[in-house]
């Protein structure tokens, strides 16, 4: 396909691979990889302001989270190490299961799936709650396609909902959701609203849209998130998380920009490398994390500049800013509760929210007890290790947040990955 | 000379179905004849009976059913009528059989518009005349507005294998090769991307076609063919589960050498789907023994139906029958069934 061939380049990854075999391997023998022309032209193809990273000043900053200390620490252990890399994006999930990129990469290269699932982080009492709208309030449900598959309470989804005569219909854009509105004025439609800041721009668009042609009967059932939130909630663990530095979202930063993540790098002394979710773009970015960890450093670099910029899409903040505002809290499967981490709709907007239109409050429900999500999630833990992993909890199945969506850590490994437990 | 039991001739133009066409009486006879009979024109159903006589056949005899449920019923490429005879004539085809004779049964929607009606009849003759095996008998029923989706056609076929030959999916032996027909993907996003709310302007072509011409030529080799399946709903990677499942083993597919038309390849990239998951009515599966892989390729690849074969892989031995690929990148994964629907990924 053109434009996106040159990203899947089976020749250059090996290239890259070869390079981060060098940099993760400090006893190598090997030259500088940027001694190698290709990998120059590759370097400069991917990322042309790749060398000039957003490093953020280090004096100054040491009180704050230890960065120094941190920073002390990642020098020491520099040989020898383990390389513990989080991919928050779903979408980095797929292009590393996909591809099976795993098996380019060295041992000591582990790559931990993140949260970055919007239908994976979704609370079984967010889907109670649709569920609720389609079969107690009669309305029409508009949805996005994989949400139709998560698991809520009473062992039911949406699809089932829908198989027992719930008013459920899959949709592609917000666009088709207001089409319903229009053409059913008789009935309330109800628009699913998930995903984070890639997604939410379009609701916000469709919530202008609605109240300029004066509909009566739309409204959203608001779940969006925040991707830098999650990711504080993640580090901000007592005694320091299993991670040494992320796989920055790609469709997330287009629009937010690179700039929220510089707080990670400030306070927390990870490295973050924002990539695209392209195969080789994935492969870069590894590489760029390990040198930045090898060297000492904790900066934000963007590996995706054909797309994201530090300020990110400014007109789309604006209208998001417009018509949503910050939750209190927001409950996500396997992180729990998370400050300041999700979007309602602004008083003026009050009208389109879902929850206040038919009094449909949030209840929440308890994840399944014996369910390792949140230490999975959090890089403490593999799939692999969750006793209900691939007995209890499948695909067909899933009982825990990560095996909902092909994006989700357990689900990925399980659909691309399970393959290695058997055959190494 | 008797007079016809009705005056006046079927609307095929403005008319739709009505509940009196599926009820027994001079409705149905009228559809019958004015439709059906003249459509699929044969001497079999031409004896007018409630079943057809058919002369004996040499060699085992091989029946097949398929219903056939699309959305929309038209689509670049075909139809629902075309795609019931091809549908059976292959599922027929992949028994290693020559197909003989079809059957036809019909689940109308009162209010269905005759002019569709009679344009699927006619793709339907169509079809089954090209392929040479008529459609020899048939049924008619009509379900109330709202009951059915305007048409489902269930087709069943019949064919005999000649001696020598079985294709089984549980023939697939370790070292075996996988041969693939040609682009996957192709139907299943032709039907997408002319669905409502979906539609998508793509250079895209359903591939729905009878296979048994190019089965033959593929028997007529001589290669130790094993097993042979047409991969429709689910996929590729469906079907190649399903043998890995009846056959106790594995297999190792390369990504690279699995052929997908472009166009194909960017729909399913934009909707975030698998081209591996999405639907063929024209292409098959081949495993058959390494020595005669090569020829083999070389007789699919002579025949028009073929020319973009391939060699897609190997069988392997392995106890948990995982169908592993290598892929473009030079990774290795799963593929895996489909866990519930193929659904299109949020971001």
């Amino acid at each position: 396909m053109k434009y996106v061939d040159e990203f899947r380049d089976g020749e250059l990854a090996k290239i890259i691979a070869a390079n981060i075999v060098r940099e993760a391997d400090p006893n190598g023998h090997a030259r500088s990889p940027l001694h190698n022309p290709l990998v120059k032209q590759l370097a400069n193809r991917l990322s042309p302001r790749a060398g000039k990273s957003l490093v953020i000043p280090q004096a100054g900053r040491a009180q704050r989270g230890g960065r120094s200390q941190a920073i002390e620490s990642l020098r020491e252990s520099q040989f020898n190490r383990i390389y513990r890399l989080m991919e928050f994006c779903g979408g980095h999930t797929h292009a590393i299961s996909r591809y099976g990129l795993a098996d380019l990469l060295p041992a000591s290269v582990r790559l931990i799936h993140g949260p970055g699932c919007p239908v994976c982080v979704l609370p079984i009492g967010r889907v109670d709650q649709a569920i609720r709208l389609a079969t107690d309030q009669g309305v029409i449900l508009c949805t996005y396609a994989d949400t139709l598959r998560v698991p809520a309470s009473d062992n039911l989804t949406l699809m089932r909902a829908k198989a027992g005569g719930a008013d459920v219909r899959m949709i592609y854009s917000t666009q088709d959701a207001l089409k319903i509105a229009q053409a059913y004025p008789q009935r309330q439609v109800v628009f699913f609203a998930i995903g984070f800041e890639t997604t939410t721009p379009p609701t916000a668009v469709a919530i202008k849209q609605a109240q300029a042609a004066g509909l009566k009967n739309f409204s959203i059932l608001c779940n969006h998130v925040l991707t830098p939130a999650a990711m504080h909630a993640i580090l901000a663990v007592e005694g320091g998380v299993a991670l040494d530095g992320f796989i920055g979202p790609a469709h997330v930063s287009t629009v937010i920009g690179s700039q929220p993540y510089e707080v990670f790098a400030h306070d927390y002394a990870k490295p973050v490398v924002i990539a695209g979710f392209e195969p080789l773009d994935v492969m870069q970015a590894i590489l760029m994390l390990i040198r930045q960890i090898n060297e000492g450093r904790a900066a934000v670099e963007n590996e995706f500049t054909r797309a994201v910029t530090r300020e990110g899409n400014t007109k789309a903040q604006a209208l998001v800013a417009e018509v949503f505002e910050l939750r209190e809290a927001f409950e996500w499967r396997g992180l729990g509760s998370v400050p300041h981490s999700a979007l309602k709709l602004r008083a003026g907007y009050a009208e389109y929210d879902a929850e206040l239109r038919f009094g449909c409050e949030y209840v929440a429900v308890p994840d399944h007890k014996a369910c390792e999500c949140a230490a999975i999630l959090r890089g403490q833990k593999r799939p692999q290790e969750c006793k209900i992993f691939g007995t209890v909890c499948t695909p067909e199945n899933p009982v825990g947040s990560c095996m909902v969506s092909s994006e989700g850590a357990c689900a990925a490994h399980y659909s691309y990955g399970r393959f290695r437990e058997v055959t190494q | 000379m008797s007079k016809p039991n009705y005056t006046r001739q079927l609307d095929f133009k403005n008319g739709r179905v009505e509940m009196s066409y599926g009820s027994g009486g001079r409705a149905m006879a009228q559809l019958i004849d004015e439709l059906f009979a003249r459509a699929f024109d044969n001497p079999y159903l031409a004896q007018g009976n409630d079943g057809a006589l058919l002369p004996s056949a040499t060699g085992r005899l091989v029946i097949s059913t398929d219903s056939h449920v699309v959305s929309p019923l038209f689509f670049a490429g075909g139809d629902i009528g075309c795609l019931s005879v091809h549908g059976t004539i292959n599922d027929v085809a992949m028994m290693g059989a020559m197909p003989l004779y079809l059957s036809a049964a019909f689940i109308l929607e009162e209010g269905f518009p005759l002019a569709d009606l009679k344009r699927i009849v006619i793709s339907m003759a169509q079809a089954a005349r090209e392929a040479g095996v008529p459609i020899v008998t048939g049924d008619t029923k009509v379900v109330e507005q709202g009951k059915g989706d305007g048409v489902f056609i269930t087709t069943t076929g019949v064919g005999v294998v000649r001696d020598g030959i079985t294709l089984s999916g549980d023939l697939a032996q370790a070292g075996d090769k996988i041969l693939l027909s040609g682009a996957i993907g192709d139907h299943g996003m032709a039907v997408l991307s002319q669905r409502e709310g979906l539609s998508f302007d793509a250079p895209i072509v359903s591939d729905t076609a009878a296979l048994h011409g190019l089965v033959a030529a593929m028997l007529d080799s001589g290669a130790c063919l094993r097993v042979l399946r047409d991969p429709t709903r689910g996929g590729l990677a469906t079907t190649l589960n399903e043998i890995v499942r009846q056959s106790g083993v594995g297999m190792l597919l390369h990504e690279a050498a699995i052929p997908v038309h472009q166009p194909v390849e960017a729909a399913c990239e934009f909707l975030g789907l698998d081209p591996l998951y999405v639907a063929n009515e024209g292409k098959l599966v081949a495993i058959c023994a390494a020595e005669d892989a090569a020829r083999l390729l070389e007789v699919m690849r002579a025949h028009p139906q073929a020319v973009d074969a391939a060699i897609i892989g190997e069988v392997l031995e392995d106890a948990h029958g995982f169908v592993q690929m290598t892929t473009k990148l030079g990774g290795r994964r799963i593929v895996d069934w489909l866990a519930g629907e193929q659904l299109p990924r949020i971001c």
